[in-house]
């Protein structure tokens, strides 16, 4: 199957400062992908570049084989559902979702009919007579959302859609958009800096810093085995252990890391500096078969989550988080060993 | 002591008020006069300068002249002023910013220079005196006013409703007669009355631009030369009235679109 939409070598820059560094990347017909980032990452401008709202200073943009980098957005198969909707405020919501289709010239009956399934689709049946100003900021979403798929576009672009929203309502609105966009079977492109909102929703999650993409695979992948430690940071918690490779055989790789040796998997030469990388929750109290020590430490601060507890320990003048078992009533000031599975370590090369 | 806290704040504000209101309000009073002179003591109430008003040509000729030159400036100071608000909102170009000064510089222009500026060029140009001229010269005035008014309305959410228009899409023609100017139909309204207040209220350039025509401020002042009378404190009064219904109207949209932008 070929790509439904394909950067091939872009890259953006304004006024001689470049937010996109020049890139490749694909996308899937019906792929959920997130383009996940702090702010000032360059993915929102990735984002603009499918959609034809900003051009790339190099490179070329092409959806379903065909080129569209010269396009603007009214001709491209894509829509936009933007951050602050931006609905018509002048329309009623009926007007709103049919605007698209009143553009393709579709007859009125045709398009309004559209319009009210398009708004049931999304919880709002019977609002298509609604003004905007009557709607909470929700429901103004699942109006823009309505709006940008009843031309049904070939890629729906979510300009950070739920940014706005309160938590439960966030959670909400991810549910529902993974449920239209199986529906749908659009190729949907979301901006986020929200990992866990980007984990809960992508088919392939893109981790994006200073214009360059640091990590592209499925959310349990680039979570448990990030490809560098952008990823691994932005990615939730990590603990990280800066060091050397002393030692290389057979697959695995001795670490020094200043205050012990561990023997990891992965391959890098040796001399090389790297950093190894851990989940809070993948440090364990107890030794596990095929499992390495990191030696002991003292607790220092712990708090109650309810599932774990969060806790703070001190190994080698290093400071480690780790998610303790509440049945494990560690206390302030006790002294643990703290050990992790072999295959969970990251080997991350500098 | 207390007690004196709390009044004086609305002490102060009546009197700021009535410092404000009442050489209009005598004005008002005075126009129901029953005698010759509008001086206390009053004497009234009386219509009888009321149905002088009304029946007197060069007044309500004058009236008809101001609504005209008022409406018609207004309509084409709000159409230019929409349209380089336009521009200057939605094609940032490196010169936006002294674009934008030439377009605010005649705020600051007293009307008087204006006025005999255009007087000059009208007498180059073969331009007779007229209420099309007056019309121009507050067109000229007013023309700052309702770009300032609709740029403000301009902002980066209503470009970002536009770009939806677009992307859904919209060609440049449909975005601006089927969003911007809908969207911005509060702002425009109030753009024209403000400007149309501002032109019927107006004195030098009419005057300094007028011949045989001439609009109710300077019917005014002609019979201003003649002395005081309740008649001119009732045309005085239809001045007002006029403009503090518009200034009425403006208040009502420029609420409502401030309500319906939240």
């Amino acid at each position: 199957m070929s790509d439904r939409v394909e950067l091939r070598q872009v890259s953006k820059a304004y006024e001689g400062v470049t937010v996109v560094e020049t890139l490749d990347l694909a996308m899937k017909a019906g792929e959920f992908v997130v383009l996940l980032g702090p702010s000032g990452s360059g993915k929102t401008t990735l984002l603009n570049m499918i959609g034809g709202f900003a051009n790339p200073s190099a490179g070329q943009v092409f959806i379903d084989g065909e080129e569209v980098t010269d396009l603007p957005p009214a001709k491209r198969p894509t829509a936009t559902v933007f951050q602050d909707y931006a609905l018509f405020p002048h329309m009623s919501l009926a007007n709103n979702v049919a605007f698209g289709l009143r553009m393709r010239q579709v007859p009125k009956v045709d398009r309004l009919a559209k319009a009210a399934e398009m708004l049931k689709l999304v919880g709002l049946e019977g609002y298509d007579g609604r003004g905007v100003h009557q709607l909470s900021g929700g429901q103004r979403q699942r109006v823009a959302l309505a709006r940008a798929m009843a031309v049904e576009p070939k890629v729906l672009l979510l300009d950070e859609p739920l940014g706005a929203l309160d938590l439960a309502l966030r959670r909400q609105m991810q549910e529902e958009l993974v449920r239209l966009q199986r529906r749908s079977g659009a190729t949907f492109v979301h901006v986020t800096h929200d990992q866990e909102e980007a984990m809960s929703i992508a088919d392939r999650i893109v981790v994006v810093n200073k214009g360059r993409i640091e990590d592209m695979g499925p959310p349990d992948r680039v979570y448990l085995k990030p490809a560098s430690l952008f990823a691994a940071k932005f990615m939730g918690e990590s603990n990280v252990l800066a060091g050397r490779v002393i030692e290389q055989s057979g697959g695995e790789v001795k670490v020094d890391t200043g205050q012990s040796v561990i023997v990891v998997r992965g391959d890098s030469p040796v001399g090389s500096a790297v950093h190894l990388a851990l989940r809070p929750e993948q440090l364990l109290l107890a030794p596990v078969p095929d499992g390495i020590g990191l030696g002991r430490g003292r607790v220092e601060v712990l708090s109650f989550q309810g599932t774990h507890c969060r806790c703070h320990c001190r190994v080698d003048g290093i400071d480690l988080v780790l998610r303790a078992p509440v049945s494990a009533s560690l206390m302030p000031g006790q002294e643990v060993t703290l050990y992790a599975a072999k295959a969970d370590v990251v080997l991350l090369r500098r | 002591m207390k007690a004196l806290g709390r009044i004086a704040p609305w002490a102060y504000l009546a009197l700021m008020l009535l410092f404000i209101f009442l050489p209009v309000l005598v004005l008002i009073q005075f126009s129901f006069q029953g005698g010759l002179a509008p001086v206390p003591p009053f004497d009234g109430p009386s219509l009888k300068w009321w149905a002088k008003v009304l029946a007197n040509r060069k007044i309500t000729d004058g009236l008809t002249n101001s609504l005209l030159v008022g409406l018609g400036s207004a309509l084409v100071a709000t159409m230019l002023g929409f349209l380089a608000a336009y521009a200057m909102a939605r094609q940032k170009r490196r010169l936006s910013a002294f674009y934008q000064f030439l377009l605010m510089a005649p705020i600051t222009v007293s009307y008087l220079i204006i006025g005999m500026g255009l007087q000059i060029t009208f007498n180059y140009l073969g331009i007779s005196k007229s209420l099309w001229a007056i019309g121009i010269g507050h067109v000229v005035i007013n023309l700052p006013l309702t770009f300032a008014i609709l740029y403000a309305q301009l902002g980066e959410h209503q470009a970002n409703i536009e770009r939806a228009a677009y992307d859904l899409g919209a060609r440049d023609w449909q975005v601006i007669l089927l969003v911007t100017v809908p969207m911005l139909w509060p702002g425009l309204l109030a753009a024209f009355f403000i400007a149309a207040t501002l032109s019927w209220d107006e004195f030098v350039i009419a005057f300094l631009l007028s011949r045989f025509d001439v609009t109710l401020p300077v019917v005014i002042w002609s019979m201003l030369k003649s002395g005081l009378s309740p008649e001119l404190n009732a045309t005085g009064t239809l001045v007002f009235v006029i403009s503090i219904l518009a200034v009425g109207v403006v208040e009502f949209l420029l609420w409502r679109s401030r309500r319906s932008n939240v």
